[in-house]
């Protein structure tokens, strides 16, 4: 069914106790979650509540979800409550684990937004969300750092990194536009090469 | 009616967009629903970004809020659903592929070329919050103390620190 895999995959399918979590358990683990993480630390409150805690997931398994979650669309937390949650316990776990990571923010952002649209132009409303604002863009350059410190070593990746940031912010070219032609040529500069088993030049 | 269309035409086109998480998409959120729809001024985008900075969970639930200023409540539902649900159904059914496709290198190939992609990506996000929400120095010092303060100190909950941030602003720029 699966084609020989390398030594430091895991083995395809056979999810860790499928059947054996309650959706309750699902929905109320992936609530919690929802309601205490913040920012860039999703990962971080994820890996502690799955692998550490319930133990759904091993090490491994969890990376190659969080994996998946970032190479494709959407937000890494709820692509990773929608893949552990089809692991779990196929669509309708996937369904719960969703809604649980995004109702107590859904919710509390509600009450915020409909209390800022009738104070919008409140002096002490507008200053602490300046500050609010300012904190955020500390913290998405330093989460931004911290998962790119790695492609910083490699010249092709830097040459991306630019290309891509000077065809958003600086030429604003459409980001489907940026997607569709920066995304495969990234990928065939990659491209699987006769002769060298390993992708060239991981700097990981 | 149309306006709920438009609601749901746009963030559904962010959510299959938003190829390396929330802060990729930022800078086409802000076009989208700045310049093109005039659904919100600069400054109110740069406060309802502060406001899903400090509530938890996914940061993008910020979407609910401009759905809102839009249409209202049936605005926010269309805003959640058509963010989250594209992409939602996509990733269901790519991680079912994926595993598939184990050990394939083109796989390899196809996530070692994303993910400078993505970083970019990231960047040209931090960069659009930046232009909205930089003015002065007060707003410099408070990003360069955040920054810091995620980088180096590993164990620091990053929430402290946004709402720390909130605070500063509070006191010195009212």
């Amino acid at each position: 069914m699966s084609p020989p895999v390398p030594a430091d995959a895991a083995p395809p399918s056979a999810p860790v106790g499928r059947g054996a979590v309650g959706l309750g358990e699902i929905f109320v683990t992936f609530l919690v979650i929802g309601a205490t993480s913040f920012g860039g630390g999703v990962v971080a409150y994820l890996r502690n509540a799955l692998v550490l805690q319930k133990g759904w997931l091993d090490e491994e398994r969890f990376l190659s979800a969080l994996e998946i979650a970032q190479a494709l669309p959407g937000l890494n937390a709820t692509n990773m409550a929608i893949i552990v949650g089809d692991r779990l316990r196929g669509i309708l776990g996937a369904i719960i684990a969703f809604l649980g990571i995004t109702l107590p923010g859904a919710a509390l952002i509600m009450v915020l937004g409909v209390a800022y649209a009738s104070n919008a132009n409140n002096p002490y409303v507008n200053a602490a969300l300046i500050g609010v604002g300012a904190a955020a863009v500390g913290m998405l350059a330093a989460v931004t750092l911290q998962i790119g410190r790695k492609q910083l070593g490699s010249l092709i990746d830097v040459a991306i990194i630019l290309v891509t940031v000077g065809l958003v912010s600086f030429l604003h070219v459409s980001l489907l536009w940026v997607i569709l032609t920066v995304g495969p040529a990234a990928v065939l500069i990659y491209r699987p090469r006769k002769g060298a088993d390993a992708v060239e030049s991981d700097p990981a | 009616m149309n306006e709920n269309l438009s609601v749901l035409g746009v963030f559904s086109l962010l959510s299959v967009l938003a190829v390396g998480g929330g802060a990729a998409v930022l800078p086409e959120t802000k076009a989208l629903v700045i310049d093109t729809h005039h659904w919100l001024t600069d400054d109110q985008f740069r406060d309802i970004y502060g406001l899903g900075q400090v509530v938890p969970g996914p940061n993008m639930l910020m979407v609910m809020v401009i759905g809102y200023h839009v249409t209202g409540f049936l605005g926010a539902l269309i805003a959640y659903l058509g963010f989250f649900v594209p992409a939602g159904a996509i990733s269901l059914g790519a991680s079912r592929l994926w595993d598939h496709f184990e050990g394939s290198p083109w796989r390899a190939a196809l996530q070692r070329g994303m993910a400078p992609l993505v970083v970019g990506l990231m960047a040209a996000g931090a960069i659009a919050i930046a232009r909205t929400a930089i003015e002065g120095s007060m707003t410099v010092a408070i990003a360069i103390a955040v920054f810091l303060g995620v980088y180096f100190v590993k164990r620091i909950n990053p929430a402290i620190l946004v709402l720390g941030g909130g605070l500063v602003g509070l006191i010195a720029l009212r």
